[in-house]
Formats: structure tokens, C-alpha cells, sequence
């Protein structure tokens, strides 16, 4: 009872880091059809500018903040700079974002070296609390509670303001969108901000639970691309199911099955391409 | 022998001819590489160029038949020629399964789903320690040949090598010029005509999938054979990228393209490792080159300059449908 316990607590908080991870790239995805390879790359980006700042004796909140706009303005300027000149062309915005991906990666290599690094929870977060007879760290409470104000707080951005309501009529046609007054090139690098700003958020908030490591970008960005074609690209509810369902199942895979816990996750993919080719909650991807 | 087949034949002799020039095996071994990956590049331009299919996880065949060769031969003490039969026809049974969820979704959806399947047999790979050897790999993988080839010498495998290129050369410049290879390009350019008029969209990219399945399966086998080991890395995102960087970097939907990038990336990645051990970054860089400068790759880039120089004009108008409109 207190593993089955502990290890769904366990599977709440991966599941509410994917959703952060997920979330930016379905929303990025939706509005601008980028399938944005280098979001992996700036989650590990987050978690290693979250790292270096607390060294340099940054508080954690601080380095939480400060990594989160630190990686939104890079994705800002990359849309600005170089995806921009690839609307509409698939082939070549996949190859720009991986190898910008690469390059992230093999840069964080290069300053912070190959060995894994532990990012610290704040102090008042440290420790664990009782419940029940499960011991569960207090941290990890946090971080389910906080990737759910997460979620709370872009579906409240999409379903009730002015600026939600504006991404809402870009995903469904930006023509139409453009011709009543939405500027789209605008929005389109607001969204583009706030979805990488998440994924280096969701960096620094995971770092503690699953550490800072050089292959970190390569074990998470497979996990959201299943939590996004799970979910339906493009849609917040799916990104929100399915990074919990990958969540529970990759966590108790691994503690049930750990040879084969990567096999596993292909199980939930197949039942629903089969039944539904565009995801739980997508549209049909062109 | 045609016109079309003459620069190949010459490209083909010249690369067998290394071993007569060469006393070093180093230029030997290198030359076979450049020719494994091409075999590798030439499946996947049947999806990249030919279907308008982007795999983003093509390191899976050669990966799977890589692995089953290994296995089969060293755990299983098979003999090589008939390990490698077992393990062609397992990586296609495989890729037919895997069909069935790819092919639902095309586009951006084909991107995830097949980097997704690709992620899972390398997770599988490293992490079922107690079969494959997890990060260790397998080694030790016996080449086949006897007295009368011996493959244990480079020369004799880079033999082999090129006569598995010219044979995935004549196959597949026959079904590119055949009537379902032109079908296939149908369904690339305009799927939903080609479903209307009565084509089954379906099951001709099923053949191009099982197709290039079965050349990454031979590039795998030779790769397997070649560095009598096999690990997780070959199927690694890295992996698969650099396969795609020599479809596009080359010019994909060409026969030469991929031949050509196929030289490029293994050139450039064994001289960059000589100066630098930042591969992964220098792939990264000229991913981002060659988009923003050459994206539709040398081969194309070059016909449309010997076009324009022949016209003495310049290049043609640009295509009227943009082809990532089509949806299916």
C-alpha cells in the first residue's frame, strides 16, 4: 500500500514536470505548426542556468525566475531570427530545431562538463512529511502543486482573456485571425516565449528530483513527443492527460519493470493511434 | 549500359579502385563507411524524397538488424550469412508492425511517431541489460567469408560494400523510374487526388516504408559486420539525424544526393574528429548551414545551376504548390 502510494506521488510529479515540458511545445505547435526539437534541449538548458545561479548565490526562486526568462528570450530570438524565414516549410524548420537542439546540448556539455549535478531544493522545501505511512519528500508535493497552477494558469490565459482568446482564433486560421486585427507575428513570438520560458522553468523545478546531466534533453524530449502524440498536438487538456498517463506509466514501469520501462510507453501510443490517429484531444496534424 | 548510369559506375570503380592506391587501410575503412551510410541514405530518400515522409527514426532498421546479426551470431552461435537472413526478415517484421502506427499520420505527426518508435528500441537496447549488453553493446561479431573471400581483410569488405551499393542503385533507380515509384511521388505531391482516383494511398507507402526499412536493414548488417560490434548509439536521435542531414545536405528525391552526402558527413565527421571532439555541435551548425543556405541540397542546387548555365537564365519559376499544403 505505502509503495503504491508513494510511487503515484512519484508519477503525479514527473507527470506535472511533462506537462510543463509538454505544454509550451503543444501550445507552439497549435498556433505555428513548429514541432520544436529544441525543447528538450532548453529544459536542460533551464535546469543548468538554474544550477549555475544558485552557485553563484542566487535563492532558488531567483534562479527559478531568472533561468525561465533567460531561456524565453533565446526561444525569442530564435523564432525572430531563424524559424521565421522557414514558415511553412516542415522539412527544414525539423532540421533547424534539432540542430539548434545539438547545439545547446554540446554547449551545456562544454561549460558544465559530463558529470551529473544535484540543483538543490530550496530550504523551506527540504525534508519530507508524513501521509499516512507513506514518507514523501516535500518537495515533490510542491512540484505536483505547482505544475498543476501551471496548468490552472494557462488554461485561465486561453479560455478567459483577451490574449487567449486572440491564440485561440490564430490556431484555428491565422488568415482570418490577421485580417480583423490580430497582429500574428506578434503572438506568434509571445507563444514561442512563454513556451520555452516554461520548458526552462519546468528545467529548473525538475533539477532537483531529476538532477542536471548531459543526456537530460534526450530522455525528456521523447517523453513529451509521447505526452503530445498521446494528447493531440496543439490542444492544453490533451498535453494535461497525457503527461500524467506517460508519467504513471513511466514511473511504475521503471520500478516494475525496469529492463523493459521504455517499451512500455509505446503500449498507450498504439491503443490510441489506432483509435484515434490525431490524439486524444487533437486535431488532424496536416 | 544508359547514359544516367555512367557517373555512378565511374563513382563506384574510382571508390574500388582505393585499396590499389592506398597501402594505408585507414583511406580503405574509410571508404567503406562513406558506402555503408550511403546504403543507409538511399532507404531513407525513398521516404524523405520519394513518399514526402520525414523520418526523424531511421537509425531503427539498421539498429534492429544490426542487434538480431549480433545477437544471433555471438549468443546465439549462428552462422553469419544465415544470422543476417534471420535478422533481415526479423527487422521487417518489425517494420511492418511499426507501419501500422507510423502510417497513420503524416507530416509533423510522421516526425514525432517515428523519432518516438526509434527512442523506444534504443531505450530497449540500453536498457535490457541482461540481452543486449546495454551501453556495453554486443562485440565480437564474426564477419562471414572463408578462404575463398576472405572479408576479414578491408579491401575484400569494401568489395562487398560497393556491390550492395550497385545492387541498391539498380533496385532502386528501377523503382523510382517503375509506375508505382511514380505513384509514389503522386501521394507525396497530392494525396488526396491520388486516393480519389483510386490509388491506395495507404499500401504504396507501405512499400516505400518496407523499402527503406530493407536498405537500412543491409546498411545495418554491413555496419554490424564492419565494426564487429554494435551499441546503442547507432540508434541514437543523433544516428538518425545524420542520416537525414546526408538526404537533404545531398538533395533529396536524387539518386546521386544521398551518395553524395552520404561522402560529406562521414568526411567531415572523421576529419573533425582529428581537430576538434565536438561533433555533435559541428553536426548542429551545419544542420542549421545547410537550411538556411542550401535547403534543397548540393545535387539540386547544382542541376539548377548547369540548367541556368545551359539556358544561359536564370533558375525555374518556383513550384506552385508548396508540397507541406497537401494533407492526406
Amino acid at each position: 500500500m505505502t509503495f503504491w502510494v508513494s510511487q503515484s506521488l512519484n508519477a503525479l510529479a514527473l507527470g506535472g514536470l511533462l506537462f510543463m515540458l509538454a505544454s509550451g511545445f503543444s501550445l507552439i505547435f497549435g498556433l505555428m505548426r513548429v514541432a520544436n526539437l529544441a525543447h528538450g534541449a532548453l529544459f536542460m538548458l533551464g535546469a543548468y542556468l538554474g544550477l549555475a545561479a544558485v552557485k553563484a548565490g542566487f535563492g532558488f526562486w531567483a534562479a527559478a525566475a531568472s533561468a525561465a526568462v533567460a531561456v524565453g528570450l533565446l526561444g525569442g530570438i530564435i523564432e525572430r531570427t531563424l524559424l521565421r524565414r522557414l514558415a511553412g516549410r516542415t522539412l527544414p524548420q525539423v532540421l533547424l530545431t534539432l540542430g539548434l537542439a545539438f547545439i545547446i546540448a554540446d554547449a551545456c556539455l562544454m561549460m558544465w562538463g559530463g558529470d551529473p549535478m544535484r540543483l538543490p531544493p530550496p530550504p523551506e522545501l527540504s525534508g519530507a512529511v508524513r501521509i499516512g505511512d507513506a514518507v514523501f519528500p516535500r518537495y515533490r508535493l510542491f512540484v505536483i502543486g505547482a505544475s498543476a497552477a501551471v496548468a490552472l494558469g494557462l488554461w485561465l490565459l486561453v479560455e478567459r482573456t483577451r490574449a487567449g482568446a486572440m491564440i485561440r482564433a490564430a490556431v484555428d486560421d491565422v488568415g482570418m485571425a490577421r485580417a480583423i486585427g490580430v497582429s500574428a507575428s506578434t503572438l506568434f513570438t509571445a507563444v514561442f516565449c512563454l513556451g520555452t520560458a516554461l520548458a526552462g522553468l519546468g528545467g529548473v523545478i525538475g533539477g532537483p528530483i531529476l538532477s542536471v546531466y548531459p543526456s537530460l534533453d534526450q530522455d525528456m524530449l521523447p517523453l513529451a513527443l509521447l505526452v503530445v502524440i498521446l494528447g493531440g498536438a496543439g490542444s492544453l487538456a490533451g498535453a494535461f492527460v497525457g503527461a500524467y498517463v506517460i508519467g504513471f506509466i513511466y514511473t511504475f514501469g521503471q520500478v516494475l519493470v525496469p529492463d523493459l520501462a521504455y517499451v512500455i510507453l509505446f503500449l498507450p501510443m498504439i491503443a490510441v493511434l489506432s483509435v484515434a490517429p490525431q490524439g486524444l484531444f487533437g486535431r488532424r496534424l496536416g | 549500359m544508359s547514359a544516367r548510369a555512367l557517373p555512378f559506375a565511374v563513382a563506384l570503380a574510382a571508390m574500388a579502385m582505393v585499396p590499389l592506391f592506398s597501402t594505408s587501410p585507414f583511406y580503405v575503412n574509410l571508404t567503406s563507411q562513406v558506402t555503408i551510410a550511403a546504403i543507409g541514405a538511399l532507404g531513407l530518400n525513398v521516404l524523405v524524397g520519394h513518399a514526402g515522409l520525414n523520418s526523424l527514426g531511421f537509425a531503427v532498421f539498421p539498429g534492429l538488424a544490426a542487434y538480431l546479426v549480433a545477437w544471433l551470431s555471438t549468443v546465439g552461435g549462428i552462422d553469419p550469412v544465415f544470422a543476417a537472413l534471420v535478422a533481415l526478415g526479423g527487422t521487417l517484421a518489425v517494420a511492418a508492425l511499426f507501419a501500422l502506427v507510423a502510417l497513420r499520420t503524416t507530416g509533423l505527426g510522421f516526425v514525432m511517431i517515428t523519432m518516438a518508435l526509434c527512442q523506444i528500441v534504443w531505450g530497449a537496447a540500453y536498457r535490457w541489460t541482461s540481452v543486449t549488453g546495454g551501453d556495453n553493446g554486443l562485440s565480437g561479431v564474426p564477419r562471414p567469408g572463408g578462404a575463398w573471400l576472405p572479408l576479414e581483410k578491408p579491401e575484400y569488405f569494401l568489395w562487398l560494400c560497393l556491390a550492395v551499393l550497385a545492387l541498391a542503385l539498380v533496385q532502386l533507380g528501377r523503382f523510382f523510374d517503375s509506375p508505382l515509384g511514380v505513384a509514389l511521388r503522386g501521394t507525396r505531391d497530392q494525396p488526396r487526388r491520388m486516393g480519389a482516383v483510386g490509388y491506395d494511398v495507404w499500401r504504396i507507402r507501405f512499400v516505400a516504408w518496407m523499402l527503406a526499412a530493407a536498405w537500412g536493414a543491409a546498411a545495418g548488417l554491413l555496419y554490424a559486420w564492419y565494426h564487429q560490434f554494435v551499441s546503442p548509439h547507432m540508434m541514437a536521435v543523433t544516428a538518425s539525424a545524420e542520416v537525414l542531414l546526408m538526404v537533404v545536405a545531398g538533395g533529396a528525391g536524387t539518386l546521386a544526393g544521398p551518395l553524395i552526402g552520404a561522402a560529406l558527413v562521414v568526411l567531415l565527421k572523421n576529419l573533425a574528429s582529428i581537430w576538434i571532439d565536438r561533433w555533435v555541435m559541428l553536426l548542429g551548425f551545419t544542420f542549421v548551414v545547410i537550411v538556411l543556405l542550401m535547403p534543397d541540397g548540393i545535387v539540386p542546387g547544382f542541376n539548377r545551376l548547369t540548367a541556368s548555365l545551359k539556358r544561359l537564365r536564370p533558375g525555374p519559376a518556383p513550384k506552385l504548390v508548396p508540397r507541406e499544403r497537401a494533407d492526406g
